[in-house]
Formats: structure tokens, sequence, C-alpha cells
């Protein structure tokens, strides 16, 4: 489905001029709508490039009269999140080495769970996907504290593994999802020739499966490194001083009660915080289209 | 303090008891903005200059919202910080939890009991044994001004209710917007205690807030609160929902507004600005006898280790010794919680503050705030606070919110 | 070995099956029973009966967030689907710059609502955003003040929710139409049917599995949607835009009273049971058939 819609119809009959028009309209839609899309982020850079000074009198979604990267600057390396004056810098690593553990082991799990749903048909395999369907919709507020517990429990309470464990727990759901949509539309009678073959369970996962999944893959990664990257509510919850991801430190520079707000620092600590993601939107987003043509579509 | 260090310290309290290595603390706190951190950041460097290790865990947002769920999860995973910022009747709740420890060994040492005013004292004991260390007074029942739309408006700072009515009225006519505020929950809280103080008085304030006595709750006095507040609401602009309060404190400074009622917090922002007090700004207490304070502090949990337990005697110490308490109060606005403190370096609101609090010390009107937490368990207050915004956004009848008060108290017990 | 070999695909399933179980059916199960508690600072587990749900159902606060979860919930999934599919449709027209474009539309999923907050604050706000900007270009009467409106606020906390989904659901929409067999509507063209009928007759109806996962994802936002209110207008004016999550999370945390968050967090996964359960179950058996 590409070109065809409003261009080559039967509408030769119909003058061309109406075409033209249609186009125009659809061009002026499209851009209105980007326009809706980009106001915040619009907001967030004029704010960032302003002065402190110039904020607290001017208009709060004017263009800067005078650009200047101050903001930025601490915002990376100078912004107070406690008693630290580090800024953002410091927490980054600590959500690398959540996100990325995480984002692999969970996709992981999810093509190994995706594929025996959807290959390895077995009596209550479908009420395990239910189940981890439904699972999806608990409210995460509800599983703090047991969570908390739990993680006491097992003697990871405040550490990066922990907060590892409990991302790849809750993205299960999800992964597994995205994976047996996928897989379903493989032919099953793909499965049955490899066994006649000899080939086993992880054999044909590996040769047969995993090298057609690249574009699944992009998928779930993206989704998950975006839900992982952006959590606060687990990150501020199961960390300790040491391994708090970004998004607490950002919290920490926007969310002061009685201090002195700083917006300029504010919006540009959250753009440098939101960087990874928008980074992987914009560079793996043309797969994540093509990705998510290939897979989920075909129930 | 590096990346490295953090981490290399982090590493040390989970293999604790390994060496000895002095004393240590990690603390959880919500003062996270420039100024607030800078101030934390005076007691982290007493506490280093005494051979300490100190371990930050800051975590902001929603006045302590989020602290306070960072805190329940520590303790519930058997991993509580050392030191917590807590403040009000939280401390005794969290006491009951059975998780706090005990520090009346470095309070008898440091004779707080003689230094610290009786009510402030109170809040700090649990059982008879002393269970948290204070930081600061905050005064709740300010009211802020533009000294120049005064003038120009030939209106004095209100001592009466009528009076600020009065003002405000004549404000409105000139144009300008005689209240500037925050629409939010906490905000509208904030004036209301402050407007319930000057019409109730402070033993009915005491009865309402602290003994939650239905019959004052319920009364025609508290129905003239409502109505005081109804009256104000015409004083604030149309855009006030959802403001935050620095943004009101802006309105009054570039003289948009003329008053704003705010704890003292809101110095802070007028000397972020440039402005000096009594001449671009003026300060004094809401309309009405008494002191609504807002006391920080801070509460030690109980943790296993010499070298913490030896970090939160270390802390406490240095919480309640003189050269934090004046360090510390200067960067935030707010007064010493110790009475003998100098006050040579303050402000004029400042003096104005520690003044009134010796006097209604005195007098029996130092009451604490009930909208910052420090009169009723958060179940209660919140559930007041429910009905006070509701209230101020709505057209609800002074007669029905007097009753949803008294019902909403009764629910949450 | 013939045992393992033949059981291996249960094995494999067994860890997350298991992690389900204990970390959502669990947790539920919990829940349920700290919400017949009367769990104040920390959980207790003295059962003390229905206690805390005469509570919630006393409390005019819940009332609001109750419904307003309903309001937002539908508005919102409702919304961004209709939304999302006419994006697709249009960026499915040869549309030049469509990468820039699609990538527009797609990043605010990538962003956390802690400070888009803030900027939409800004912009929502009458007397600071869209409102006083029109005004100044001359139309003096222009009114936008949804931000500060009790009754109307609600809808804001619906823009901004369908502000940052939307552009996914595009995306996943986007993705079912070049996934559709081109040989068909090819067909379809050389038949003469018009384009809209070729959208409506063929190409939508053979989306469904595409309307199941933006239901999924979309419904989870839904019931999840935490951060925008607090951001936003911090569930006020007054409590006008409360939603079950932020009256759990209040209770819980700010409040001090977990066995009255445990019952509000019980009727709220009620609700969600009642409404994604027999969706979820008409959609799989429909595939499996």
């Amino acid at each position: 489905m590409t070109d065809a819609a409003f261009t080559n119809t039967p509408a030769r009959t119909q003058g061309k001029a109406v075409t033209v028009a249609l186009r125009w309209l659809l061009y002026v839609l499209l851009i209105a709508f980007a326009l809706f899309y980009l106001a915040p982020l619009f907001v967030m850079v004029t704010t960032s490039l302003k002065s402190l000074e110039e904020i607290r009198t001017g208009d709060l979604i004017a263009l800067p009269r005078e650009v200047t990267f101050d903001a930025w600057a601490t915002a990376w390396s100078g912004a107070c999140t406690g008693i630290q004056c580090e800024g953002v810098r410091p927490y980054f690593w600590n959500s690398v080495l959540i996100a990325v553990p995480a984002v692999l082991i969970s996709t992981l799990i999810g093509a190994i769970n995706g594929y025996v749903v959807a290959q390895w048909q077995f009596r209550g395999a479908n009420v395990f996907f239910a189940l981890l369907l439904f699972g999806c919709f608990i409210p995460f507020q509800v599983v703090l504290l047991p969570m908390a517990r739990m993680l006491g429990l097992m003697g990871i309470a405040g550490t990066i593994p922990g907060l590892i464990f409990v991302h790849v727990v809750y993205g299960l759901g999800f992964t597994t999802l995205f994976f047996r949509n996928y897989y379903v539309s493989i032919p099953s009678e793909l499965v049955k020739a490899a066994k006649v073959d000899g080939a086993g369970f992880f054999r044909i996962f590996w040769s047969i499966f995993l090298p057609l999944s690249l574009p699944i893959i992009v998928v779930t990664v993206i989704w998950q490194f975006t839900q992982i990257w952006n959590d606060f509510l687990f990150g501020v919850s199961f960390s300790q001083a040491g391994t708090q991801p970004v998004t607490v430190a950002l919290n920490n520079i926007v969310n002061s009660t009685t201090g002195v707000k700083e917006y300029n620092v504010d919006m540009a600590a959250a753009i440098i915080a939101a960087l990874p993601t928008l980074i992987v939107y914009v560079i793996a987003g043309k797969y994540f289209i093509r990705g998510l043509t290939a897979g989920s579509v075909k129930g | 303090m590096t990346k490295s260090v953090l981490a290399v310290s982090a590493l040390a309290l989970c293999v604790a008891g390994a060496a000895h290595a002095g004393p240590e603390a990690e603390v959880l706190h919500w003062w996270t903005s420039g100024g607030e951190a800078k101030s934390v950041a005076v007691l982290q460097e007493e506490f280093a200059a005494n051979g300490g290790t100190w371990t930050d865990m800051p975590v902001a947002g929603g006045g302590g919202d989020a602290a306070m769920q960072a805190l329940r999860a520590r303790v519930l995973s058997g991993n509580a910080p050392t030191a917590v910022q807590l403040k009000g009747p939280a401390i005794q709740e969290w006491y009951e939890e059975g998780v706090l420890a005990d520090i009346t060994a470095v309070a008898e040492a440091e004779g707080w009991a003689d230094v610290l005013p009786a009510s402030i004292a109170g809040h700090m004991q649990c059982d008879g044994t002393w269970c948290a260390a204070p930081v600061n007074v905050h005064r709740v029942d300010w009211i802020w001004a533009n000294a120049d739309v005064l003038e120009a408006n030939g209106i004095a700072m209100p001592t009466t209710w009528e009076e600020f009515n009065a003002a405000a009225a004549q404000l409105q006519e000139a144009g300008i917007i005689p209240l500037a505020h925050g629409g939010q929950a906490w905000q509208d809280a904030t004036v209301f205690e402050a407007v319930a103080l000057g019409i109730l008085g402070a033993d009915g304030f005491r009865k309402a807030f602290v003994e939650l006595d239905e019959e004052t709750l319920t009364s025609p006095e508290m129905v003239a609160v409502f109505d005081q507040m109804r009256t104000m609401r015409g004083f604030v602009d149309p855009n006030f929902p959802g403001r935050d309060w620095n943004l009101a404190t802006a309105m009054v400074m570039n003289g948009e507004a003329a008053f704003q009622i705010m704890g003292d917090w809101a110095k802070g922002e007028f000397l972020a600005a440039g402005k000096t007090p009594g001449e671009d700004f003026l300060c004094a207490s809401t309309p009405g006898e008494g002191f609504l304070y807002n006391v920080d502090s801070f509460a030690m949990f109980a943790v296993d280790g010499e070298d913490k337990q030896e970090g939160q005697a270390l802390l406490a110490e240095l919480i309640v010794g003189e050269n934090f308490q004046e360090v510390f109060n200067l960067n935030k606005g707010s007064i010493p919680a110790r009475t003998d403190v100098a006050l040579d370096a303050f402000d004029s609101c400042a003096l104005l503050s520690a003044a009134d609090m010796s006097a209604s010390s005195e007098s029996g009107s130092l009451l604490p705030s009930y909208a910052h937490g420090m009169a009723l368990r958060g179940a209660q207050s919140g559930a007041i606070t429910d009905v006070v915004t509701q209230h101020f956004n709505s057209d609800m009848s002074s007669e029905e919110a007097v009753q949803q008060l008294a019902a909403a108290v009764a629910n949450s017990l | 070995m013939q045992f393992l070999e033949r059981n291996l695909p249960k094995i494999m399933l067994a860890p997350s099956f298991l992690a389900v179980l204990i970390f959502v059916y669990g947790f539920i199960a919990w829940t349920g029973w700290v919400s017949l508690t009367r769990s104040r600072l920390l959980p207790r587990y003295d059962i003390e009966g229905f206690i805390q749900y005469e509570r919630l159902f006393d409390s005019p606060r819940w009332d609001t967030a109750f419904g307003n979860l309903f309001l937002f919930g539908a508005l919102f999934i409702g919304i961004s689907m209709i939304l999302g599919l006419v994006l697709a449709i249009f960026l499915d027209q040869n549309i030049r710059a469509e990468g820039a474009i699609r990538t527009i539309y797609l990043y605010p999923m990538a962003l956390s609502m802690i400070v888009t907050g803030t900027a939409w604050k800004w912009i929502l706000n009458p007397g600071l955003g869209l409102e006083a900007m029109v005004r100044r270009w001359g139309f003096e009467d222009f009114r936008f003040d949804w931000l500060v409106n009790s009754d109307m606020a609600i809808y804001t906390i619906v823009l901004a929710a369908i502000w940052q989904s939307s552009g996914f659901v595009m995306a996943l929409f986007l993705a079912g139409l070049r996934s559709v067999d081109g040989e068909i509507i090819k067909a379809a063209q050389i038949d003469g049917i018009p384009t809209w009928r070729i959208y409506s007759a063929i190409i939508i109806p053979s989306m469904a599995p595409i309307f199941l996962s933006a239901f999924i994802v979309l419904a989870h936002l839904a019931i999840k949607s935490f951060d925008l209110v607090i951001a936003l207008t911090g569930g006020g004016p007054g409590f006008a835009t409360d939603l079950p999550a932020t009256y759990m999370f209040s209770m819980a945390f700010s409040r001090g009273d977990i066995g009255q968050a445990a019952s509000s967090a019980m009727v709220m996964m009620g609700v969600v049971f009642a409404i994604v359960v027999p969706y979820l179950y008409s959609e799989l058996r429909a595939k499996n058939d």
C-alpha cells in the first residue's frame, strides 16, 4: 500500500484540481498535527536556552531574547540533586547499568516465551498467556510494598540487580506478547518439518526463529528501553544512595518543594535525561515501523 | 564527593561490619534544590570534618511524598536508611511501627530540653525517649506584600481580616490582583489555616486541628472561616489553579499582585531576585494572634552496625549544634529551633519570627501547622485538606463545608 | 532424557509462570488481604472486615476519581485510536518527508511526563499559554481555560495523554496498513472501488489484530496514568482530576493509610478485570479458531 489512495484512483473523471486541493489540505493537516506534537518540546527547548531572569520577567512561551547554554551545562554537571551538585551525569551511568541488562534479559525471555506459546502449544499454554497479558494491567503502585519485602528477602534490595529483576518481571507481559504475535505468523509446518529432521527445541529456535526475528527484536527493545529508561516509580522505591537512576535525579532537580525554581535548568535536565530514548526513536524509528509491519499484524 | 566515592561508600554499607570505619550515615531527605541542598551540604561537611562518612539519598517531590514512598520500601525490605527527614506526628507513627532508634543519650548529653521550646521538643520525643532532632522552624502564617503597590494605594499591612478584605477590595478596584495564590491543595490549606488561626484564635485552632474536637469543627466560627475563604476566592485571579507557589511569589514581586499568604520559604524567592525586606517587600504575620510552626527534623531509624549507630549519634549532635542551626537557617529562610543561637546575621523578617516565637511560646499560642503535617497524622490532615480544597474550588456553601469537614474527619479515624 | 526433551517447552515457561504467579497474582492476593485490615503506615495482617471499603465508598474524593477513570479511559482510548488511524492513513498517501513527520508524531512516547508536564502546564494555563498568545494576536474573546476549570480540567489530562500516545498508535496502524496484501488492493482499484471503500471494507477489517495490540497498550497506559496527573494538575482544581492511581498513591504514601489504598486498588483491579478479560477472551478465542 503506497502511493495509491488519492492519486491514481479511478477519480480521473474528477478534475485534477480537486486532487491537488485535497493533497494541499492533507499537508496542511499533517503540519498542523506536527505543530501540536512539537509544542511542548518547543517550550522546553526555548525555556532551557533562556536566563532565569528572562523567565521570571518575560513570556513563558516566547522565543529567548538572548540564547544561553548555561542551563545545559548546569543540568549536566552542576545542578544539585541533593548535597551533590554534579548534575544528572553521575546518574546517567546507573540508568545504563539498569536499562541495558534489563532490556536484554526481558527480550530474551520474551522471545523464548513467545516461541513456546506460539509454536509449542500444550494444554495450558493459552491460560499462561492470558495470565501474563492480564498481568500487564496491574498498576505498579500496588506492587511497590510487597515487592520491597520480596527484594529484602532475596537480599537484593537497593541494588542494581534488584532493579533489573523488577524491570524484567514486569516487562515479561509485553515482550511475550510481541514475540508471540510475531511467531504466530510463522507456519507451524516449519517446526514440524524441522522436528522430523531431528532438530530439538533450541536448535529450531536458534537456527529458524531467531534469524527471522530481527524486526520484532527491534520493536521489543525500543519498547522496553523506553519503559525502563523512563521509569521513576521503581527507580525511586527500590534504589538506595548510589544506585538511583537518572529519572530520580531529574525529579530531584525539578521537584524542589520550598526552594527556588530554576526552570531553565529543569528543562535542560529533562531534555538531557530524555536524549537516549529520543535518539533511539529517531534512529530506530524506521526499523520500528518495519518491525511492527513484519510482526504483530498477522494474528 | 565523586561518583566513585559514592559507589564505594554504598558498597561499604552493603558489607557493613567488615571493618570499623568511623561514623557512617545514609541520609534520606527531600532537600534537593539549590538553596536547600546547600543548606544540607553544611551538615554533611561538619559530619565529614568529624570523621563521618555521609551517604546522600535525596528523593524530592510532592512535599516529601516520594521520599516517604522510598522510605516504606526501604523499611519493608529490611534496609532502612540511617537518618530520615521526617516531621510532626509522622515521627510518632513510625515509632509505633517499632522502627525508630533511641537517641536519648545524645539529647541528654547536649541538654536539648533546655534549649528547645517545649512544644517543639514534644515533637521530637516518643514515649518519653528522644527519637528525632529538629533542624529549623518555619513560620507558616506569613503574609507577604509588595511595598510599592501598598504605598501607591495608601494601604498599610492589614492587622485584621476586615482590614485585609477592605484593602483587597480597594486593590481590585485599582486593577491589581489582591492575593497571589497557587491553587494546589497544600497551598489552599496554608491559606485556610492562617485564616482559621485568625478567626478561631489559638485555643480554637488547637481544639479544631490538634484535638479534632467535633464541636469546634462544626461551630459557627468555623463557618465564618469558610466564609472568609469564599471571600478570598474573589481576591485571586482566575488562573490560579495548579500554579506553583513561587510563581505566585513572582506575581507579588513584579507588582502584578499585592499580597501572598505563604510560609517563610517565600522569602528565599524574594531574596534570590535581589529584593530587600522592608524596602521592596514586606513581611508580617497574618491577622490574629499566634504562631504556626513547621519544624523540619531528622528521625533516626533502628539500624545494625556500630558505625551507623555512631553516625546517628554524631549526626543528632551536629544537627542541634549551634553552628549548623545558624548556618542552615540563614540559607533556608527559617529560624533556628534552638532559642540560644545569636541572630545577628539574620534579616528583619527572621528576627520578627524569632521574637514572635518566644512570645507565643510563653502565651501558649505557639501552634503546630496542620497544613504542613505538624498537627495531625496524614490520614486526618489529608481528609481536612480534601474538604478545604474542594470548598475553595467549587461553589460549596460554608455550612455544607463544615458538615463535610466533620464527616471527613470521622471517616478518617 | 526423553522426558526432558518432551517437556522442554513447559520447563522453559516455568520460571516466567512462577514469576507471574508470585509477582502479579500473589501480590494482588496480598493487596486483597491488606485491604481487609486497618493498616496505616506499614502493612499489618489482622483482618478487620470490610471497613476500608465502607470508608472508600463514603469518600466523595473516591467518587470523583472513580468516575474520572471511566471518562478519561474512554476518551483517551477512543480518541487515540481514531487519531492514530487517521494519521496513519494520511501518512500512507505517499507523503514527502514521511520519515520526519512520523518521528515528530512518535517522539512524545520517548519522553517521561515528569517535565513535559511543566511545559504542558504553561501551554494550557490561560494567563501564560495558548489563551494569552491568541489574545495577543487580537482575538480578545478567545477562551481556553480548561486547566483552571474544575469541570473541564480532566479534559486537559486527556489531551496531554493523547499527545503522548497517539503517535505510537499511529505507528502501529501505519505498520498494519503497510502489511496489507498489495495485490488485493490493486485488484480492488482495478475494479473501480473508491478509495474510502477500500479502506473501510478491505484494509481496516484486515487489521483487527492491530486493534487488539493498540487497545492493550492504551488501556494499560490509561490505568497506569499517574505521572501525567501529578505533573499537570496535581489532581486539582480541588480534586477534580484525581484518578484511582493517584488516589491510591496519596492514601498509601502521603497519608499513611495503606489499608485504604489497598481497598481502592482492589476496586480498581476489579474494574480492569471486568473490562479487559472479556475483551482478551473474545480476541484470543477469535484468533485460535
